[in-house]
């Protein structure tokens, strides 16, 4: 073991414990010299269910997919013992052997991992005639059980689609069913609910759970989901910066954490730290009534030349949000709930009203001051990756608002506010970070200071609402509390409104005063944050906040 | 993930700092030096690549060939027709008796015949005619000069037309979609469709050939290719979350396309600049062998290859003609490479 981290505390002598299955020993993965995994040691027992966590960059998933060199370019060292074969001294064919056969991987995101040309019995039969020898009809016919079995309903029918044709849960029951077809000894599931809907995720968990206990094999699941650990796994190991920090039995490690970067995991929960909420006095800083967005959907067929059909995205929506306090929305993908974002933005066509510190945006695009409304509302989008321009220096994305509403700003006047708004977001330029703030571009920032960039940019024009699309769901969770906490203080401080839209049942308690519900389109529940939480009504509700727990 | 502790001392302002990554590419950093100094030099060509002496000094007086015309009789000839200065006659008595004369570095000019020459035309590289002569007689070197300084500026101006012409119908398409997007689709197809080869030959016919004449038809075909790819970069970025940021912020359209979505929409346009160059070049060069291009008597690669081709036993015509289109494209591929790494902020400055 190398670094500065003392020999993990196992838990228990391996004696008296089921021989391992997988015993990895001093793994180093490196890249280019540089190594992401500094000698790992930890062991997998048959039928064990061990939860490999960490924050991305820890080196979870390099560690797990090096195991069968599935990870190109990477210099991979130590020793991986598969019942006393190592898998690091195979050669590729005999490695082919065991990938898909004794140990088998399910990926993230099942609409890439799946190719889409094929239909997904195909694929599935393609494992058992390859691994099983089977002939294409046995194939087919077992292929239709094992989708059975993972409860896709119609499996014979389901069997014949291709995975676009498939929702996403769906694919990734085709995805295990797939990876269970070679009755592996092992599987690696790599964040196999990260890209499902809240709902979902509970169910995949527990369909993993079944079919673990009734084909006896071991289970590796890779997450950064505490909640799915607690959920799933009987052991858990934490990495940290391509080091294993602590690992033992789950309710152990969860009850009296040994190592400090544990806890300070364990303790990521976001924490409520708001202005009480208050009764709404005066005008809302926004409110809609009946408010209603749909797209164009082309309509298939000859009748598509002369017309075009319609999706509603947003029905019939009400919302008041007073001064100082928080909205939260929350719904899973598709329910509409960006959309109803984008509309409050006024970046899309709507009807009914909508209307920012008691001026409608119909209005205000007729009187031609849409461009002083918008001074008033800003907006703070999920991916910090995609949200801030990479070609534009920091000074230029923070400083661009300034430019379009206070055009009489010199050029050192709105640097000096620049500055003071990234100071704002505490990210103070700090010359023994490198200096130079200013003139670097977002790539050469972590994702919690972009995300915090992308608040001071909307924070320059001095808005009275702040739309937060998911501000938090792309970052890492020590980060979402950090984040998280910043925009509470912003609120205390300046009596900003936000629009909060997450998924994230944990986020919205800790965030928001009033919450509105939404599925499919309509708004199902609404009322102080509490009593909804507390006492769902709806049943959908009830899932959902059942779901985070 | 790279932390701003990462990267090391990057105070410099953006375009210092692009410029640290076109030096770094060390290829592309001496192709460019190279470059400047062949576009320069062909620049200077009248100086030093011509007939005339620069300066003369003639029984006590000077003159300046270069700039004014003298009759044969100021320096004692017989005739009252403009000074031939390649004449050995002159030529003695402009350089000896006190006298002097400066001469060019290569003492020819494109159109120069050289009736004194020793050996018969085409003539191999000899003494007098560092490169040989072509079958006209006129010197190789000196039109190999004037050839690249035509090609060179008639391949900036086609490329920086076609660049415009392209960056402009491409983002209009890209950016605003739907049924502009659809119109203009269909006018390319049919444009894209019409013989550009044949109205080449057509307007060659119907016009006097000019250079001119040749970039605008060039042009107006030109810019279909990277408008393409510019269109589909600006469907990509305009969609982007930056952009969605960028409304809300209160920015007009055009402020949009001009400070989010063109710079990350050019890594097309830049990729593709060295190779549109070279193109243009070479574009102008084959026009040129058909006998469709510059005007006859202008100096051009094109039509030294064609008499290359035409006198395939007087290698010295093809083979240095060849040299220097090679060693032009190589150049301009290379700084195109660099130019590429310079403009990607998202390269990390080591």
């Amino acid at each position: 073991m190398s670094g500065p981290v003392a020999d993990p505390p196992w838990d228990g002598p391996a004696v008296g414990r089921a021989a391992a299955l997988l015993e990895v020993r001093n793994l180093r993965v490196g890249f280019g010299g540089q190594d992401v995994v500094h000698g790992i040691d930890f062991e997998i027992a048959a039928g064990e269910r061990l939860a490999l966590v960490g924050e991305s960059g820890s080196g979870k998933s390099v560690s797990a997919l090096s195991l069968l060199r599935l990870v190109q370019n990477a210099d991979v060292s130590g020793s991986a013992l598969l019942e006393g074969r190592d898998l690091l001294q195979m050669s590729e064919r005999q490695l082919r052997g065991v990938r898909g056969d004794e140990v088998a991987i399910i990926f993230q995101e099942p609409m890439t991992a799946l190719n889409p040309l094929y239909t997904v019995g195909t694929q599935i039969g393609e494992v058992l005639q390859l691994k099983k020898g089977l002939t294409a009809r046995q194939a087919q016919v077992a292929s239709v059980e094992l989708l059975a079995s993972t409860g896709i309903p119609e499996p014979a029918r389901r069997s014949q689609a291709y995975p676009h044709q498939l929702s996403g849960g769906q694919r990734q029951r085709a995805m295990i069913a797939m990876a269970l077809a070679s009755a592996p000894k092992l599987l690696l599931a790599d964040e196999p609910t990260t890209a499902l809907d809240v709902s979902l995720r509970g169910q995949i968990l527990d369909l993993l759970s079944d079919l673990q206990r009734q084909h006896g094999m071991a289970v590796l699941l890779i997450t950064h989901d505490l909640n799915l650990v607690r959920r799933f796994a009987s052991r858990i190991a934490v990495m940290e910066r391509g080091h294993l920090v602590e690992t033992g039995d789950v309710a152990r490690v969860f009850a009296e954490p040994q190592h400090a970067y544990t806890r300070k995991l364990l303790a990521s929960r976001p924490e409520r730290d708001l202005a009480e909420a208050a009764p709404a006095v005066g005008e809302s800083v926004l409110s809609a009534r009946g408010l209603r967005v749909s797209y164009p959907v082309p309509v298939p067929g000859l009748r598509g030349w002369f017309k075009k059909g319609e999706f509603v995205a947003v029905q019939g929506a009400d919302l008041d949000i007073a001064p100082g306090q928080t909205l939260g929305v929350i719904g899973e993908s598709g329910s509409g709930k960006s959309t109803l974002a984008l509309a409050a933005l006024g970046l899309l066509p709507f009807k009914g009203s909508l209307c920012v510190a008691g001026t409608d945006w119909h209005e205000a695009r007729r009187s031609g001051h849409a461009k002083a409304l918008r001074q008033r509302i800003q907006v703070v989008f999920q991916d910090p990756f995609s949200s801030l321009s990479p070609r534009m220096t920091v000074e230029q994305i923070v400083g661009e608002g300034l430019l379009v509403h206070q055009p009489t700003c010199t050029a050192a006047e709105r640097r000096e506010r620049v500055i003071a708004a990234l100071a704002d977001v505490g990210l103070v330029d700090d010359s023994s970070q490198g200096g130079g703030w200013l003139q670097r571009y977002p790539h050469e920032f972590s994702g919690g200071q972009r995300q915090r960039l992308a608040i001071a940019r909307a924070l320059i024009v001095n808005p009275e609402l702040l739309v937060l699309d998911e501000p938090t769901s792309a970052l890492d969770v020590t980060v979402q509390k950090q984040v998280l906490a910043l925009l509470q203080r912003l609120q205390r401080e300046r009596g900003l409104s936000y629009l909060f839209i997450t998924h994230d049942v944990d986020v919205i308690r800790a965030m928001a005063h009033e919450v509105l519900v939404m599925k499919d389109g309509a708004v199902i529940e609404r009322g102080p944050v509490e009593q909804v939480l507390a006492a769902p009504r709806h049943p959908y509700t009830r899932t959902l906040v059942q779901a985070a727990i | 993930m790279s932390t701003p502790a990462a990267s090391v001392a990057p105070s410099l302002s953006p375009s210092r700092r692009a410029w640290q990554r076109f030096k770094r590419n060390r290829l592309g950093y001496w192709s460019l030096i190279i470059f400047c100094v062949l576009v320069v030099a062909s620049l200077f060509a009248e100086v030093l690549s011509t007939d005339r002496p620069l300066v003369v000094r003639y029984e006590g007086q000077t003159y300046f060939p270069l700039v004014n015309d003298y009759p044969e009789t100021v320096f004692g000839g017989d005739f009252e027709s403009n000074t031939d200065f390649l004449d050995p006659f002159i030529r003695e008595r402009i350089t000896t008796d006190g006298n002097w004369a400066v001469y060019a570095l290569n003492p020819y000019g494109p159109k120069t015949l050289n009736y004194f020459a020793k050996a018969p035309h085409p003539s191999a590289p000899t003494a007098e005619n560092w490169l040989g002569t072509d079958d006209r007689g006129r010197d190789l070197l000196a039109q190999l000069i004037y050839g690249f300084r035509v090609s060179v500026l008639f391949g900036l101006a086609l490329t920086f037309t076609g660049v415009l012409l392209g960056v402009i119908t491409g983002a209009i398409q890209g950016f605003f979609g739907g049924k502009t997007d659809l119109v203009f689709q269909r006018f390319i197809e049919v444009w894209g469709a019409m013989p550009e080869l044949y109205l080449l030959i057509i307007f060659s016919a119907v016009f006097a050939p000019s250079i001119g004449l040749l970039l605008v038809l060039l042009s107006l075909f030109g810019w279909m290719g990277l408008s393409d790819y510019v269109r589909a970069e600006f469907l990509r970025n305009r969609q982007m979350d930056y952009v969605r940021s960028a409304r809300a912020m209160g920015l007009s359209s055009g402020q949009i396309i001009w400070r989010h979505v063109l710079p990350n929409s050019l890594t097309p346009v830049v990729t593709f600049l060295p190779f549109r160059m070279s193109a243009a070049v070479l574009a102008l060069t084959s026009l040129d062998f058909l006998g469709l291009g510059v005007p006859p008597g202008t100096p051009s690669l094109g039509e030294l290859l064609s008499q290359g081709k035409n006198n395939i036993d007087a290698w010295w015509i093809s083979m240095s003609t060849f040299a220097v289109l090679v060693i032009t494209l190589l150049l301009l591929t290379f700084m195109g490479d660099a130019l590429r790494d310079a403009l990607d902020p998202r390269k990390q400055d080591r």
